[in-house]
């Protein structure tokens, strides 16, 4: 008989280990998937994480980790502080949405002028969009005790409904010939997130999902409030004598998260997409709780999650065109991914050990 | 616009076909979370059952087989759920989050092959005389099955909670799993069961959307019902005939909607289209004022640590 046994502190090897084990099984089982699909495990699995780094086309696929790794990196920097706290915010995906409306609309209002300042402006208004999103679930969490869960999840629906009434009305390029959709700002220079340098895939938002590394490094372990944080998730009660304000904290956390959220939505919409359209929005608000999962919740383990994800976007995306796999098979393998990664938690915190034949 | 087009009996008849894959997912949900489980992985769960039905009634050309493999599909993937949350003792908020994940991309790999087909068609209660009275006949003697047997699991998990032992002692593993662990009842055991059977719920919910009300695939077409079903356990303070009268207050904009859209009232079609998310907001707003029905046991781990 197999008994678990809670360990005093969570193991600090286990800890570290777990993503790095979670990621083997899940190519051994995304292995065996992709070979009930009827395609060569080993050469899917190879695509995937192999050819964006190293492949014949590497030079096209490495500018493109940015691109995919940016918003994934700036959304879950977001979610992990709240997460870490037990506030769940799981509608990024909506805050992402309106952050690029509300962005873009912003650059749209100037066009055709030329300004230094248009940018700017845009990613001020980027982030508030996202920023107000998120306030509406935290605003009812404080004030009526609502489930945060539910009611952000419920704006990402209201989110993209009102994404579509913009791209048929209110933003649609006057000069489409009708189709649905906004102007495109990559030919409007004052409001085009371009890269900096040509051909990295360096953008804005890369710099500043950068930024929002550091930052919630250095407020984790440096800053009262990322103490207050933290102490919230693993004490809750101890975190009420120690004088947190809960109010404060769902207000802090879904804040920022929401307006990091809206962050991506902007430089997406100025730069890789160009233009608020329907179908904007891929799932990387959603991608991006597997990414900060992935990190452990951690600044610098959700960057390299992020990194990691963004290769199976794109690995995946190769895959589709040379093996034929489905692009829904990718989505099961980052599902899978966070499977095994909550079930391999167990090793933090409990031992597993044979049990003792006890007497009476 | 013109608003005489809308049949107020068509439109009571049609509300209780939105309503039942609401009704079907909440009540499932509603048991787990009785037993003090939080779920959040009812969207997976029923967009599971939906190509699993779909699947098995095409190939079979039965839809009843559909939806019993539909049932199995959502049981089996609540299943990864029981692994995760009581045997590796996971996070319940994640794990929920990671089913509904993995439901939604293992559905659209599912589905590849189906998109575009015609699900057999399933038979309507059809009795002579009844079926044919006015206004009471359309309403409520025309229906297919699946909807009456919603209605009838509402009453059954009702009596079962009530009245029964069994009901007894799931209530007692929701509101202090502690003190039942102590009384001699299988916690995790209990536990896994009404997960299962919430799991069989939302996957015969998700099959009513394929096979009845759209009734075709389509990538993502539960859009949003697992989460309305979870909300709608909130508004029915965990109690099953509440989250009948939710789910036909909530089929009733869906339908009240879709109908002012055919009948091109003046308001966007994407504002109308956005109201039942609207609209279950406000609700939870409203309800969360009263907390204090929430099984006490909800979401929290248990670990027998003798």
């Amino acid at each position: 008989m197999i008994v678990l046994e809670k360990r005093p502190q969570p193991s600090r090897a286990w800890s570290m280990a777990t993503p790095l084990v979670a990621v083997l099984a899940t190519m051994f089982f995304g292995g065996l998937l992709f070979a009930a699909l009827g395609k060569n495990p080993v050469e899917a699995i190879g695509t995937i994480f192999w050819e964006p780094l190293f492949g014949e086309y590497a030079f096209y696929y490495r500018p493109q980790l940015l691109v995919k790794g940016a918003p994934l990196v700036l959304i879950a920097i977001g979610l992990s502080l709240g997460f870490r706290a037990g506030i769940w915010n799981i509608g990024a995906e909506g805050q992402y949405i309106m952050g690029a409306i509300v962005g873009a609309g912003v650059g749209l209002a100037f066009y055709p002028m030329e300004a230094f300042y248009i940018f700017p402006l845009m990613v001020v208004a980027g982030a508030l969009g996202g920023w107000a999103w998120a306030m509406i679930p935290a605003f009812l969490k404080v004030r009526f005790g609502t489930n945060e869960i539910l009611v952000s999840l419920m704006l990402v629906y209201v989110a993209e409904q009102l994404l579509a009434s913009m791209s048929l009305g209110l933003l649609k390029n006057p000069e489409g010939f009708g189709f649905p959709g906004s102007r495109n700002l990559q030919s409007y220079g004052s409001a085009h997130n371009a890269e900096l340098i040509e051909g990295s895939g360096m953008h804005w938002g890369v710099v500043a999902a950068l930024i929002a590394v550091i930052f919630a490094y250095v407020l984790l372990n440096r800053h009262m409030t990322g103490f207050h944080i933290r102490l919230t998730g693993e004490a809750p009660r101890a975190a009420r004598f120690a004088g947190v304000r809960p109010a404060r904290l769902i207000l802090f956390c879904l804040g920022v998260s929401g307006a990091l959220a809206g962050l991506a939505g902007l430089f997406e919409v100025s730069g890789p997409s160009g233009q608020v359209s329907i179908d904007f929005n891929v799932g990387y608000g959603f991608t991006a709780i597997i990414v900060a999962f992935l990190g452990r919740l951690h600044p610098v383990g959700i960057l390299l999650a992020g990194g990691l994800m963004a290769l199976t976007y794109i690995g995946g995306e190769i895959a589709q065109g040379s093996l034929g796999l489905p692009a829904a098979a990718i989505q099961v393998f980052q599902g899978m991914l966070l499977f095994f990664l909550l079930a391999l938690d167990l090793l933090t915190n409990y031992r597993i050990r044979a049990a003792r034949k006890e007497v009476a | 616009m013109d608003l005489s087009a809308i049949n107020p009996v068509l439109l009571v008849a049609s509300l209780m076909v939105a309503a039942t894959p609401l009704l079907l997912a909440a009540i499932g949900e509603l048991v787990v979370e009785r037993a003090g489980v939080l779920n959040l992985g009812v969207e997976g769960m029923m967009i599971v059952g939906a190509i699993s039905g779909f699947a098995i009634a095409v190939e079979t050309g039965s839809p009843w087989l559909g939806f019993i493999g539909a049932a199995v599909g959502g049981a089996i993937l609540s299943l990864l759920f029981v692994v995760l949350t009581q045997v590796a003792l996971a996070n319940q908020v994640a794990s929920g989050l990671a089913l509904t994940l993995f439901g939604l991309g293992l559905s659209a790999l599912m589905g590849q092959s189906y998109v575009g087909i015609k699900p057999p068609a399933m038979g309507k209660l059809d009795i002579p005389v009844l079926s044919d009275l006015p206004v009471v006949g359309p309403i409520l003697f025309s229906h297919d099955l699946i909807l009456y047997l919603g209605i009838a699991l509402t009453a059954a998990v009702w009596w079962m909670l009530k009245y029964s032992r069994m009901g007894l002692i799931l209530r007692a593993v929701g509101e202090n799993h502690d003190a039942a662990h102590a009384l001699g009842y299988k916690v995790i055991r209990i536990r896994i069961l009404a997960i299962l059977f919430g799991g069989a719920c939302a996957g015969l919910g998700g099959a009513y959307i394929s096979l009845i009300r759209v009734p075709q695939w389509t990538e993502g077409m539960t859009a949003g019902v697992g989460w309305i079903a979870l909300a709608l356990v909130v508004f029915a303070s965990w109690k099953p005939w509440r989250a009948l009268l939710g789910a036909y207050l909530f089929g009733g904009v869906t339908v009240i909607q879709l109908n002012l859209q055919a009948a091109g009232v003046a308001i966007p079609v994407e504002y109308l289209a956005m109201s039942p998310y609207v609209i279950t907001i406000l609700v939870l707003v409203i309800l969360s004022a009263d907390k204090s029905r929430a099984p006490a046991s909800l979401g929290r781990i248990f670990h027998a640590s003798h």
